[in-house]
């Protein structure tokens, strides 16, 4: 095949197929070059200047966010963020989202998704500890779908599991929506020892640029175009796009820079993953950050297939490939420690100081560029917004569900896809190697300790949209406090997020408001909690047939627990433990599960959260865990407090009975702010004397596994074994 | 007593291993590199969990050509004490050295679960801390663990007592609930279930600790 020229390109317009914009194609061309670039410059253009890439869309508002704290390391910018955790100790983490690859090729689109968030931790120096993942689908109705959901959920464990990490936490839910355009955010959380460690540079002339790892094929090509652009009826099967994992060489990979970086760190300089746009990302990155020159030389980069041009091994995103930027003298010794791994590493190029990023191959020169043009100028769009019609329409709108059967509402509700028991999908996932693990799946977060320390990390990964898409703002404040409610409840103190903002086209105005709302939502929430944003991703452009999902930022949070004794689980302990709710509860039935149950659409606004007391109902929980006061604690949210009780009392086998201000609907509201927990009866005086306010005693655990309730309108038995088959059993019936 | 734990490319329970002899029966421990080609030294070796080589072609299969294996061999050969867990099961059974082989789980998913063990035979190096019949609680992880032998190989297990561990719950399909057995002369093991992850109760269960103090007790026993 011949490459179209630098004229051809320019006169049939091949730009536009990349994703340039007439505009971007002349600010390169006429200010940058003041020539035309070849087939291969626009190909580097295209990818790094793709959404994806640049954050062009999103800048403006992500800057929004805060991002410091006396924790923060290092912050957004780098592949992720590191925070303080004392005693020269560090926790690294961050999340990022595979939806475009996971809706055409789900097992390797997920599979690949973790394997590329692994090496964003293992390149900042970090042991990868821990894996969690948020995954939204439409309803389990066809077989289609059926397939999709088994073949993400294989693919997240088989690499997972295959590495050796645990997963430890996650969500799966089902909306109309993500029909189409299923989501799959996955995040990785690692520890530091080295705190000193630089990263991801490369600077200082003649230092050499080393390949490591898998061989370079024409996989992922254009990935991160490809995840630039929607789906529509017409052009959704970019294949070729999707890039194919390899477990197996990523735990070589990861255990071999883990070990370099700890025990040779004066022989490198900066290590950086290919991810993203491949080669050129992690080697223009690098450079840049450095502010110098890079010369690379394709004919050394190892590939496993033949006569690929300078623009496909740019472009490729195979996976299980890093660049690091080694000094001169060390290289061989670097090039030996690789092969005791048995990886491919070779010298692919040197740093200089003309600040230009020149590409060789086959002794010629196919690409001679400013190395800042790729990174940083790029434009900066400041997208049209607009407040969606549906807001001003439903703002009056309240709705009051109606039971006439508690017993019967109760039992639906907790089959409900979104709210049974995700066993059947979490049990495929390793979450015990390594041994660190305390808290498993199914409870508020999961909790691994850190080996030879009282100390151990919360994690959760929250989010949910149905909440977003009637108040982005309300919507993003919720996903955090809900996740902070989640590190609090396992005995926590939130310490740090990283997002994964999933939303529709960001040159669709309504779609860039809920975009720009729900981020200042996360961002009060985010500062009242001193829970910098250190990390995250941003997919945009998540429509099929020109419908949006439901704007669905993802929360992942991560918690320090000082002293593993203070680990606290959701599920009920003892028969006999006195069971509180904290928090009053008032009629928020809009956006929730028993709206959607009983009304089949989401319709009305949300209460404004009021974020004072949220932060004193978490402080109160944090500080009665510290007193040993609380055996269990577990946040409200999703079916409110019938599925809260259900949930701990089916964990343990145990059951309950209590008596309750509320009515039968209210069960099930899901005002936010609340907390399930239960008290051993000796430290009944304690504990009220601590919390006063707003609080109601329930009644007890009990050693019969029904659950007797008695409403202000209603008293009612529920079967316990009945609720448990239906909560247990519900995710394994559907997927038949 | 001075431990091997055997390094694949791939393994990924090595360090649990390790840690369970550092830090719960504290005895001795190195990690032994499969291009390794001695096992002087060493009293017992230990094949840790996980996907060596990636499990590609069939998990275990391509283990059994590494340099370490021949050693491995010759030391249980010797009559020393070695156990393979999860991968490492497969690894044996490969190898020979243990009869039958693990098959893809019965519903073909991957399944990671704290499971109730039935210790079927306490008369062996690795049990005998454990009261006859005892119930313990050990993780699985695995998606290929399925215990299968034909009827032969079955009633010769029973009747020579190799039998070490059965699933109170069939959890993979395996033949007869077999989820560790040892070979004839009791000094090999092999077994599915985890007992390095299940070392303390802060993880879930300390059910695990008995198995590796048998070991010690053993070897006492044995030198008295």
């Amino acid at each position: 095949m011949t490459e179209p020229t630098a004229k051809q390109i320019r006169e049939e317009k091949l730009y536009q197929q990349w994703g340039l914009t007439d505009s971007e194609y002349e600010l390169i061309s006429q200010k940058i070059l003041k020539r035309l670039p070849n087939y291969t410059e626009t190909g580097l253009y295209s990818v790094m200047w793709s959404e994806h890439c640049s954050y062009k869309n999103s800048k403006k508002v992500l800057r929004k966010m805060p991002n410091k704290s006396n924790r923060v390391i290092a912050g957004p910018g780098e592949d992720a963020g590191i925070l303080d955790i004392g005693d020269n100790q560090a926790v690294v983490f961050k999340a990022e989202s595979h939806n475009h690859p996971s809706a055409v090729e789900p097992y390797q689109g997920a599979a690949t998704g973790v394997g590329g968030i692994i090496r964003d931790i293992f390149s900042m120096g970090a042991q990868p500890i821990a894996l969690l993942n948020s995954l939204k689908f439409g309803p389990l109705k066809d077989g289609k779908t059926k397939h999709l959901v088994n073949e993400v959920v294989a693919g997240i464990g088989g690499y997972g599991n295959c590495i050796g990490l645990p997963t430890v936490g996650g969500e799966i839910s089902f909306e109309d929506c993500y029909e189409h355009n299923p989501l799959v955010n996955a995040m990785c959380v690692g520890l530091l020892n080295n705190v000193e460690f630089k990263h991801g540079t490369a600077s200082g002339t003649d230092n050499l640029i080393v390949y490591v790892g898998a061989k370079t094929g024409r996989d992922g090509i254009h990935g991160a175009t490809f995840a630039s652009d929607e789906f529509t009826d017409t052009k959704n099967k970019q294949r070729s796009a999707v890039q194919v994992g390899n477990p197996f060489i990523e735990k070589l990979l990861m255990d071999a820079c883990v070990e370099i970086i700890e025990k040779h760190s004066d022989w490198i300089l900066g290590i950086q993953d290919m991810g993203a746009a491949g080669l050129v990302s992690s080697t223009a990155e690098m450079a840049s950050k450095a502010g110098s020159g890079l010369i690379l030389n394709l004919d050394n980069v190892p590939q496993r297939e033949i006569q690929m041009t300078a623009y496909e091994m740019m472009l490729s995103e195979s996976q299980e490939r890093m660049v690091l930027c080694v000094k001169p003298q060390f290289v061989n010794d670097v090039l030996e420690f690789f092969k005791r791994f048995e990886l491919d590493a070779v010298v692919i190029g040197r740093v200089t100081d003309d600040q230009q990023y020149k590409i060789y191959q086959h002794e010629n020169l196919v690409t001679d560029i400013p190395v800042d043009s790729l990174t940083e100028l790029v434009p900066e769009y400041d997208r049209l917004e607009k407040k969606p019609a549906r807001i001003e329409e439903q703002k009056d709108y309240q709705f009051i569900p109606q039971i006439d059967s508690l017993k019967n509402t109760w039992l639906t509700m907790l089959s409900r896809p979104n709210i049974a028991s995700k066993k059947y999908f979490y049990q495929t996932y390793d979450s015990q190697v390594r041994a660190n693990t305390l808290v498993r799946p199914g409870s508020d977060a999961g909790v691994v300790r850190i080996r030879g320390t009282k100390k151990a990390i919360a994690m959760t990964n929250d989010s949910n949209s149905k909440y977003v898409y009637l108040n982005p703002y309300v919507g993003g404040q919720i996903a955090v406090m809900e996740a902070a409610r989640n590190i609090v409840a396992s005995g926590g103190e939130p310490i740090g997020i990283t997002d994964c903002l999933n939303y529709g086209n960001p040159e669709n105005p309504e779609a860039f408001w809920e975009l720009d709302q729900s981020v200042e939502g996360i961002a009060s929430a985010c500062e009242k909690l001193d829970t910098p944003v250190i990390s995250g991703n941003v997919s945009l452009y998540n429509e099929y047939n020109d419908v949006s999902i439901y704007p669905s930022p993802m929360i992942g949070m991560v918690g320090l627990i000082s002293d593993i004794e203070q680990v606290t689980t959701s599920y009920f302990k003892d028969a006999g433990d006195l069971i509180y709710l904290i928090g009053q509860t008032q009629d928020d039935f809009n956006g929730s599960e028993i709206q959607m149950e009983q009304l089949g659409q989401l319709k009305g606004d949300l209460r404004s959260l009021d974020l004072e007391k949220e932060k004193l109902h978490q402080d109160i929980v944090k500080y009665a865990i510290k007193q040993g006061l609380l055996k269990s604690c577990h946040d409200l949210s999703e079916g409110g407090l019938a599925i809260a009780l259900s949930k701990a009392a089916l964990d343990s086998g145990l059951g309950f009975e209590i008596t309750t201000r509320l009515n039968s609907a209210q069960m099930f509201s899901e005002t936010q702010s609340r907390f399930l927990v239960t008290v051993s009866p000796d430290k009944q005086e304690d504990f009220e004397k601590l919390i006063q306010g707003e609080f109601e005693l329930l009644g007890q655990v009990s050693e019969n596994p029904d659950f007797k309730v008695t409403t202000t309108n209603e008293i009612v038995v529920i079967d316990g074994q009945e609720a448990a088959n239906d909560w247990m059993e519900a995710m394994a019936c559907l997927m038949k | 007593m001075k431990f091997a734990v055997v390094n694949f490319p791939g393994s990924n329970c090595d360090m649990d291993l390790y840690y369970a002899i550092r830090d719960g029966i504290n005895e001795q421990v190195e990690l032994v590199d499969y291009r390794a080609t001695s096992l002087d030294g060493f009293d017992g070796v230990l094949i840790p969990g996980g996907f060596s080589y990636g499990d590609y072609l069939r998990s275990g299969a391509i283990a059994v050509h590494a340099p370490i294996v021949k050693e491995i061999i010759r030391f249980a050969n010797d009559g020393k004490i070695v156990l393979g867990i999860c991968n490492g099961f497969q690894i044996l059974t490969e190898l020979g050295l243990l009869p039958g082989a693990l098959v893809r789980n019965e519903k073909g998913r991957f399944i990671c679960e704290t499971v109730e063990l039935e210790v079927v035979n306490t008369q062996t190096p690795f049990t005998n801390e454990y009261q006859a019949n005892e119930t313990i609680k050990v993780p699985v992880a695995h998606g290929e663990g399925r215990y299968y032998c034909d009827n032969e190989t079955l009633s010769q297990l029973e009747e020579n007592e190799q039998i070490v561990f059965r699933y109170k719950n069939n959890i993979n399909g395996s033949v007869a609930l077999i989820a560790g057995v040892t070979n004839k002369q009791k000094n090999v093991l092999g077994m599915m279930p985890h007992p390095e992850r299940a070392l303390e109760e802060i993880v879930g269960s300390n059910d695990g600790l008995n198995l590796f103090q048998s070991i010690i007790n053993n070897q006492v026993r044995v030198n008295n």
